[in-house]
């Protein structure tokens, strides 16, 4: 049972059963928008890139992404670059995998961004949505599409944080500028 | 998840049936016994569950003491006038097993969790704060109303078994907690005769003790004790494939299985010499939350060979990144204690006075309990990587060992190539006693350098050391040394080399004609082998060619070197790998100084290893500095005369 979240809203990782999710994986997908012209259903190869970017007390400590595919600690890893997009509605292009046991304790927030090395803008990009699926049985949690791209290279699309109750999820959806994720450190801020 | 108990508290239990996993980390007894709802024993009936006799209606205990047990409980089958269900650990003493922790104080804290048959858990508790304690009640299960719950007790006695068996109103407590000692100590005696653990020490089925068991079972009765057993037999026997799942049950199909083979367990079939070591079942994979019991060989791969290679370089990241997660968290506490400080100092009203006291020590308290935390985490992935290289070290074959690992002395002149080469240890400050080893695949991909700019002599040691190592783990005439010692100052370190009567090494070449002879027959031998492979005829090298795999040990190099020398063995330490043709440099990077910066490209195609331990080597993950270890032979030990021996021994029969 997904739960559709809306942008701003927060769930709660805790199980129904009260257990809490130990492994979470954020797959993130995109599909080009069709564009109309001489050859109508042809569409653009998007390379978009999935980071996780992780925070401790506001700071960012360590950084998954294409190039570091692995957390330091281990406890976030990325499954790897997909250079065109594509896959659309269903499946994701690109997937981080956290352990949430395994998150140093210290680290509080993983926030996931998505954003165009190559500088295209979310203005050919359609169907980008985030979901978070519970690693251990493949079942998706929550869903997040955004709707409406725009002239901008970048997207905060949501974040886990540990709070006193455990882990929750965030759709944050804030549209941003920048190649890389250190472009995106002053937008991500304000979010934590 | 898991919900974690802490001493007092209790747990729903969501069904009857039950598995309580216990870890304790060294060798515990086991038992279980039934009470009313004061907690004292059923007087009549059968009450008591323990190694010598496992089991009762609704619960199962092992026959041995073990660091890992399973229980099995129906709570279901559970008589009515059964209240309180209590599993008891005590340790079997010093006098059953020498070394043993005398009371629960000097043994790690154990730690049991409930779980479903299935594995997933409900409820965890560890025991801590133990002291002079050698028998404890360490859960109860306890019925409320209908329904059953789980409560963590943790009580400890120091009078041991009879003091427990004393409060529980046991009728004779002396003789039932000797009754129990007397049987693990049968069962510890019954395990020296066999060569491999009891595989599957949680079902307890092993032939010897068939008859027995069916004893128990027709006493104890009703379908509800067969059908546990059968539960519980079942469950490990599944992920092993060598526990005689179908032994326990009464009624079960025939064991056709030799009975001396049954023993097998799944490290000792593929591995060349199965050393006996202490029962540690193997279990099918607990799900992700549980502690996971470590077995050797727990990684992919098509054979046991590559499944310990793969595992011990999935240890070697595992702990890098463990320690990485310590490391950032406690950097972190750090910076944000000094960041505090500086708040506090910058501002005139908190800058002195008691209230800068105070949030000063605030600050320090956030800094220590964030790296508190951080430790315990530390030290418990350090606590499972510990366990795994205990599962691991005693399973490894020679070629991964260490010289002191007794492997070695029942070492014999392997038949093919193995996958790798241990070529060191690996430590990292935070725990020095967990050494991984430095596997190399085979055949090397990269050249050798010892450094010996603190102790020459100890690096001619270990280049030694190394040399052996390879020359013992390839097959008899795949691998030929060569030695560069121009100034004759390696001759007593390579004296081992050349022991045993035959002659493993060829005369080291002497003077600075002979360093610009052989390189010059090596530099050869890669061109041609170059050449042959470029010209798709590698079948086609000449006559009597020798295939063999070359190692070139060079002591105190650039001495004895003129400048195509140099070139010459530039050119090996690029090319030479791929064509068969290793280096092992033995040299201080000073004394070549005088050739300048032209060298550096040979010392980073070397990898560099230390005759003494030293933090030097980084990993490929974090790049933590990793303290090497070369792989020396303890001093007094002869094993490296021995296996040497062996090896001139096996050569006239090769013709070589």
């Amino acid at each position: 049972m997904t739960v559709n979240m809306t942008k701003g809203q927060k769930i709660s990782l805790s199980k129904a059963d009260g257990g809490s999710l130990t492994a979470v994986r954020m797959g993130l997908g995109w599909k080009a928008a069709p564009r109309r012209g001489l050859f109508g259903s042809r569409t653009r190869e998007i390379d978009l890139d999935a980071s996780a970017v992780l925070f401790a007390d506001k700071q960012p400590v360590d950084v998954v992404f294409f190039r570091h595919l692995t957390s330091d600690d281990g406890s976030v890893r990325h499954t790897g670059d997909n250079l065109v997009g594509g896959v659309g509605q269903g499946g994701d292009d690109e997937s981080i995998i956290v352990d949430l046991s395994r998150v140093p304790v210290h680290v509080d927030q993983i926030v996931f961004t998505v954003n165009s090395f190559t500088g295209q803008t979310f203005a050919e990009v359609e169907n980008a949505f985030c979901r978070l699926v519970d690693e251990t049985n493949g079942q998706e949690l929550a869903r997040y599409t955004l709707t409406g791209g725009g002239a901008y290279t970048a997207q905060i699309m949501a974040k886990v944080q540990r709070g006193a109750a455990g882990w929750s999820m965030t759709a944050i959806g804030t549209p941003a500028n920048g190649r890389t994720f250190q472009d995106l450190i002053p937008a991500i801020l304000p979010a934590l | 998840m898991t919900a974690e108990l802490v001493r007092g508290q209790n747990h729903p239990l969501p069904g009857n049936r039950l598995e309580i996993r216990v870890s304790a980390g060294t060798p515990v007894v086991a038992a279980v016994t039934l009470g009313d709802e004061a907690g004292r024993v059923v007087g009549d009936g059968e009450w008591l569950a323990h190694p010598g006799a496992p089991q009762l209606a609704g619960v199962e205990v092992p026959r041995q003491a073990a660091a890992d047990h399973r229980l099995a409980v129906d709570l279901g089958a559970m008589p009515p006038d059964v209240h309180r269900v209590h599993v008891l650990l005590a340790l079997p003493g010093a006098a059953a097993r020498p070394g043993a922790p005398a009371d629960f104080g000097a043994a790690p804290a154990p730690r049991l969790a409930v779980t479903t048959p299935d594995g997933s858990a409900i409820a965890g508790f560890t025991i801590t704060g133990l002291g002079a304690e050698t028998a404890l009640l360490a859960v109860e299960l306890y019925r409320r109303q209908s329904a059953w719950k789980v409560r963590a007790v943790g009580q400890g006695y120091g009078g041991g078994l009879p003091a427990l068996f004393l409060d529980q109103g046991v009728p004779d407590p002396s003789a039932t907690a000797e009754a129990i000692h007397t049987a693990v100590g049968r069962e510890q005696a019954r395990s020296i005769d066999l060569p491999a653990p009891q595989a599957g020490a949680a079902a307890g089925g092993t032939g010897s003790v068939d008859y027995r068991r069916r004893d128990r079972q027709d006493t104890s009765g009703g379908g509800t004790a067969a059908g546990t057993a059968g539960a519980s037999a079942g469950g490990p026997g599944a992920g092993s494939g060598a526990a005689p799942s179908g032994a326990t049950a009464p009624g079960g199909p025939v064991d056709y299985r030799h009975p001396r083979r049954r023993t097998a367990s799944a490290a000792s079939a593929a591995g060349p010499v199965p050393p006996p070591r202490p029962a540690s079942p193997p279990t099918p994979p607990p799900p992700a939350d549980a502690p996971r019991v470590p077995v050797a060989g727990d990684a992919a791969g098509r054979s046991m060979e590559e499944r310990l290679y793969n595992q011990v370089w999935g240890m070697f990241e595992d702990l890098s990144r463990t320690v990485a997660a310590y490391r950032s968290a406690a950097d972190f506490a750090e910076s944000r204690f000094e960041q505090e400080l500086d708040r506090l100092l910058a501002d005139p009203r908190t800058r002195g006075g008691p209230a800068a006291e105070a949030a000063r020590e605030a600050a320090q308290g956030k800094q220590a309990a964030l790296v508190d935390q951080a430790r315990a985490v530390l030290d418990r992935d350090l606590a499972q990587l510990t366990a795994e290289a205990e599962a691991v070290e005693p399973a490894l074959p020679p070629e991964f060992a260490g010289w002191e690992n007794p492997v070695w002395h029942a070492y014999r002149v392997p038949g093919r190539l193995p996958l790798a080469v241990r070529l060191g240890s690996l430590t990292l400050p935070e725990a020095p006693e967990l050494r991984i080893p430095l596997l190399s695949r085979l055949p090397l991909e990269r050249g050798l350098w010892v450094d010996s700019a603190e102790n020459r002599r100890a690096a001619m040691d270990a280049a030694v050391a190394i040399a052996a190592r390879l020359l013992a783990c390839h097959p008899v005439g795949a691998f030929a040394l060569h030695a560069l010692d121009p100034a004759g100052s390696g001759a007593t370190a390579l004296a081992p080399l050349h022991a045993g009567g035959a002659l493993v090494l060829p005369p080291p070449a002497a003077g600075a004609a002979g360093v610009s002879d052989l390189l010059t027959r090596l530099t050869e031998r890669v061109d041609l082998i170059q050449m042959a492979r470029r010209g798709g005829a590698a079948d086609d090298l000449p006559p009597g060619f020798d295939t063999a795999e070359q190692l070139l040990i060079v002591n105190e190099f650039p001495y004895g070197f003129d400048d195509r020398s140099v070139n010459q063995l530039r050119y090996l330490a690029d090319e030479g790998p791929s064509a068969g043709v290793h280096l092992l440099v033995v040299a201080d990077r000073e004394d070549a100084s005088a050739y300048g910066p032209v060298l550096d490209p040979l010392w980073r195609a070397l990898l560099r290893l230390t005759p003494l331990p030293s933090d030097h080597l980084a990993d490929p993950w974090v790049g933590h500095a990793w303290t090497y270890e070369p792989p020396l032979v303890p001093q007094g030990s002869r094993v490296l005369a021995d296996v040497l021996r062996q090896l001139a021994a096996a050569r006239p029969a090769y013709g070589t």
